[in-house]
């Protein structure tokens, strides 16, 4: 998803009544417009929906593939949310590093946990 | 970055910070961000646990995914509706904002009611919270996912009367945009959840 989702296409401004041209945070980011999100909303809808596939389709064989596909798509629907719903696209780099702080910090955390749960104990 | 830099589009002169960035969202990322080492925890936890059923029936054999794909669906889309409602607060159009928060409010009630309705069914079957350390993991998981989205849905209907009343405006579009930051916050925790207690299988 490119840059030009954001309403500096008016034409893409709207899906419902009113106005949806660019908002702005108090840095002054320009936010995308209301269609943005709703495209984005369409591509979580369909990972995830592919996700539920997944559980259910019998007849590819996933095999090994299963279990790093699912993670992908999830780690692309949380990065989807944040990025754009959240907009750390288009804020101030110190929330994002704020949040990724907390993140990685309990990723490395409870990964070095279950690891010494599953080979040491 | 000057004081005057941090004058808001909505008004907010009152909060010049030293930052040039609203404190108040910084303190919300900040926020969010050990709620990873919260949920970090808690997914750990049932990770471990996922296969201690004592002889007993684990949360795993129980599940309902198809129920639980549209619960998740749900949630998802009321991220949507929670932007839309910023974004419409941001424009100035508060009867259209209202809208969305209300919107988003359902829609968090449809997935707490299927919560709901998903822990009641688990205890029909035998699965409770003291049955075996999965069930506990499981459940205390769930559940304290469970009270952030209800905590979300006081905030949202806060906003909502808020808006009544004429308290809402372009001016405090970001008191919006701090309870949204939360509200995403509760969908990517369960986007985690969805996939790795209930999507991957467990052994």
């Amino acid at each position: 998803m490119s840059d030009t989702a954001t309403s500096e296409h008016p034409e893409h401004s709207e899906p419902g009544a009113g106005a949806a041209d660019e908002h702005h945070d108090d840095e002054g980011h320009a936010h995308p417009s209301d269609w943005a999100y709703v495209k984005i909303a369409v591509v979580l809808a369909l990972i995830t929906a592919l996700e539920v596939f997944t559980y259910f389709e019998t007849v590819l064989d996933w095999g090994v593939a299963l279990v790093p596909s699912l993670i992908f798509m999830m780690i692309v629907k949380f990065y989807l949310v944040a990025t754009w719903f959240m907009h750390l696209r288009f804020d101030s780099k110190l929330f994002g590093r704020m949040f990724t702080a907390g993140l990685v910090l309990a990723v490395g955390v409870y990964l070095v946990t279950l690891t010494v749960f599953e080979f040491w104990v | 970055m000057s004081a005057e830099a941090v004058v808001a589009d909505h008004g907010h002169d009152e909060h010049a910070t030293t930052t040039g960035l609203s404190h108040t969202k910084l303190a919300m990322w900040v926020f969010l961000g050990s709620e990873c080492l919260l949920f970090g925890g808690l997914i750990s936890t049932y990770l471990l646990y996922k296969t201690r059923g004592n002889g007993r029936t684990l949360p795993t054999d129980v599940f309902d995914i198809p129920f639980t794909s549209v619960s998740s669906f749900v949630l998802l889309m009321s991220s949507l509706t929670m932007v839309l409602a910023l974004s419409a607060v941001s424009r100035g159009e508060a009867e259209a904002g209202r809208t969305w928060l209300l919107a988003t409010a359902l829609l968090g009630g449809v997935f707490i009611g299927g919560q709901v309705y998903e822990f009641t069914s688990f205890v029909r079957e035998g699965v409770a919270f003291t049955t075996n350390p999965a069930s506990s993991a499981f459940f205390t998981l769930t559940g304290f996912h469970g009270v952030h989205v209800s905590l979300g849905i006081v905030m949202l209907m806060s906003l909502f009367v808020a808006s009544l009343k004429g308290k809402l405006t372009q001016r405090n579009a970001e008191t919006v945009e701090i309870v949204g930051l939360y509200w995403h916050f509760v969908d990517i925790v369960w986007i985690f959840i969805f996939t790795v207690i209930y999507l991957i299988p467990a052994d």
